[in-house]
């Protein structure tokens, strides 16, 4: 076999390739529609050496009234389950500069599941309830931005219920009802 | 000094029947006097009776009466007056009779009222003189002698909730309502002596005859009017001998019972009525709720206020009051809920002290509930599927079902209507956040079968209103903020506009 013979069969697997992932890409709809905000975060992310997706994230403000939706690299991932899990685990992680998370720190996530009707189950360890800061502000920021951050990235979720410690939850901090499964709602994103 | 007119008939006379003034105190009669043709009432009388200033002003030629900041002028040669830079006209101007002066009976409803901050509404028929959101009810009696029965027949308008009394001799029918605007009674026929509506409340009594049986009574309510329906037999002992029907008697009985029996039959209770409040100071306990940075704890200052409303509106309005905490102790959500829906109550507040991410959130916010697609769908199921169940004393009653989590879901209108008052008379007192209404999925709201709102009345992670949250003064402020928004709910309670 030739040295150009290797260089077209290494092409055509590169090809390959980058086809797939471009498929696998818009099949689970990662770069999903986002308002036009700030992208300025997504640069500088420690996961650009590895394939991933932008996805939009939620935190704080800078009002510390309205989330502000973030284009962030997120690790990219085989599937619905395994794509949720990497996005919300970037959701739980520290905020880029200048915005504040508003998931409480410690908050690890346990489990994360979708049934067939489009209902996501997001199972976040209970710091997510017993290190809150309280208040209905920041108790519906911290829901709205799992909520969103879960239906906006992932098209095949309709709705995510919270759990907390693998149970359902009345409440993160006494204000907001966990009982059923939230919608998307962005009426509390502001444009920057 | 102002030469007002004197009337040719310089002391008047009484009218045949006295007006009578209704408030939610109850009725009693006002002094008028008849001036040609005209009926008036000494300002005197006015000014104690509406804690209006009266003083006679030479500079605008008539008459000032100030309440509140806001002024009439009557004139004393034009019968008309002048409203906040309006004019009014009336029947006669200001009139003066010996030392003192008088102005016709419209002008209450006509220059009175619109600087007033109750209604005010004079019924010419009735002779009465409405002050206040006061429900007055219409009520035209008839008897009919018609074969063996004689019946009795009470036309109430608009439909009112009617609490029947029966006992040896008589029947005593109680009309929820302030006061009643009786029709002509009639008199005495068949085995139905006397027919006598109350003159001091909200009463009609009926004196049955010797020789009445059992009566039956019935009641049916449509949506605009309640008729109640006394069907008298003859007692049986008297059937043999009397087949025919009985005729009315000459004269009534010598006394008359105007007492309900104790433990007699009642027919549901009062309607929409705001008699009890909830008030739930949010968390307590091991739940501190925030924290400020200087330590105050959200779960003692909502306590702190909720101590100070409830005394107001029990003290102030009559109300009811029932706290879900009045320590400091943990109580579940539902616990709350139940506490609320247990006491029957006829309004939910739950108070707290909000937190935010960034020390510059500042201002109080007012929550109602917003139900998701469940919600929604059990609110329409509930609706379509209501069950009607005789009542005792005659009649049908409503049963709506619903889950005890969505009860919330019957009342979410009548629940906007007191966040937005909430959050009107808070703007008048403290500083308002950006989003001062909102309708989120709270918690406490969900299971209350009231109309429920939250109040968060400050911001403790913010330093300034931290300090101001712990003060006497702020605490006093967001209690009569709250007290005034509930007293406009109980207007709109009982006169919702549109209902």
């Amino acid at each position: 076999m030739t040295r150009t013979r290797y260089i077209e069969i290494g092409a055509a697997v590169v090809a390959v390739a980058l086809t797939a992932w471009g498929a696998s890409r818009v099949l689970e709809r990662m770069v999903s529609p986002v308002p036009q905000q700030s992208t300025a975060a997504a640069a500088g992310s420690a996961v650009a050496s590895v394939p991933h997706i932008i996805a939009t994230l939620y935190y704080a403000g800078s009002d510390g009234q309205s989330l502000a939706a973030i284009k962030r690299e997120v690790p990219l991932a085989d599937g619905v389950l395994a794509q949720g899990r990497q996005i919300i685990q970037s959701q739980l992680e520290a905020a880029p500069m200048p915005y504040v998370s508003v998931i409480p720190a410690g908050t690890t996530l346990r489990a994360f599941y979708v049934t067939d009707r489009g209902d996501a189950f997001v199972d976040l360890s209970p710091e997510i309830s017993t290190a809150h800061p309280g208040g209905s502000t920041t108790e519906l920021l911290t829901v709205y931005a799992l909520v969103n951050a879960v239906t906006t990235n992932l098209s095949s979720v309709q709705r995510v219920q919270i759990l907390v410690g693998g149970k359902e939850a009345d409440t993160l901090a006494g204000h907001v009802d966990l009982r059923r499964p939230f919608e998307r709602d962005t009426s509390l994103v502001k444009t920057p | 000094m102002l030469v007002l007119a004197t009337l040719s008939l310089a002391q008047g006379t009484a009218p045949a029947t006295p007006l009578a003034l209704i408030t939610r105190e109850g009725r009693r009669p006002i002094p008028t006097i008849i001036l040609n043709s005209q009926e008036f009432i000494a300002l005197d009388d006015v000014a104690s009776m509406f804690q209006v200033a009266v003083r006679e002003d030479a500079l605008a030629g008539g008459v000032t009466v100030s309440y509140k900041g806001r002024t009439v002028v009557a004139s004393a040669d034009q019968p008309m007056a002048s409203v906040n830079g309006r004019v009014v006209t009336l029947p006669a101007p200001v009139a003066r009779v010996g030392r003192r002066l008088y102005v016709p009976i419209d002008f209450l409803p006509r220059a009175l009222a619109p600087i007033y901050d109750a209604p005010i509404e004079l019924r010419r028929a009735p002779r009465m003189l409405v002050v206040g959101n006061v429900r007055v009810v219409r009520v035209v009696p008839r008897i009919d002698a018609v074969g063996p029965l004689t019946r009795a027949t009470i036309e109430i308008a608009p439909a009112a909730l009617v609490s029947v009394a029966t006992d040896a001799g008589r029947v005593l029918l109680r009309i929820d309502a302030d006061a009643l605007e009786v029709g002509p009674t009639p008199p005495g026929t068949g085995l139905i002596d006397q027919m006598r509506t109350g003159d001091q409340s909200t009463t009609v009594a009926i004196a049955l005859s010797p020789r009445a049986g059992i009566p039956r009574v019935s009641t049916t309510t449509t949506s605009d009017s309640t008729r109640v329906l006394i069907e008298v037999p003859l007692a049986p002992q008297f059937q043999d001998t009397n087949a025919a029907p009985v005729p009315p008697l000459a004269t009534p009985p010598a006394s008359f019972p105007t007492q309900p029996a104790d433990a007699l039959p009642l027919l549901p209770p009062a309607g929409p009525r705001l008699q009890t409040m909830v008030i739930d100071p949010g968390h307590g306990g091991d739940d501190l709720g925030v924290r400020g940075a200087k330590g105050t704890v959200e779960k003692q200052v909502a306590l702190d206020v909720a101590r100070r409303l409830k005394t107001l509106v029990e003290t102030r309005l009559g109300v009811r009051v029932v706290m879900t905490r009045d320590d400091d102790r943990a109580v579940t959500l539902d616990e709350r809920d139940a506490v609320a829906n247990n006491s029957k109550a006829d309004l939910f507040l739950s108070i707290h002290v909000n937190g935010a991410l960034s020390p510059s959130v500042a201002g109080a916010e007012v929550y109602y509930l917003r139900l998701d697609r469940e919600g929604e769908d059990a609110r329409r199921n509930a609706a379509a599927t209501e069950l009607v169940l005789p009542a005792v004393g005659g009649g049908t009653r409503p049963i709506d079902m619903i889950r005890w989590d969505l009860a919330q879901s019957f009342h979410v209108g009548d629940s906007a209507t007191f966040a937005s008052m909430l959050e009107e008379e808070l703007r008048k007192h403290i500083p308002m956040g950006p989003r001062p209404v909102q309708q989120e999925p709270m918690r406490v709201l969900a299971g209350a079968n009231m109309p429920a709102s939250l109040v968060e009345i400050a911001y403790l992670t913010n330093a300034n209103q931290e300090q101001r949250a712990q003060s006497g003064d702020f605490q006093a402020n967001v209690a009569q903020a709250l007290y005034d928004a509930v007293l406009r709910f109980r207007s709109y309670l009982e006169a919702p506009p549109g209902r």
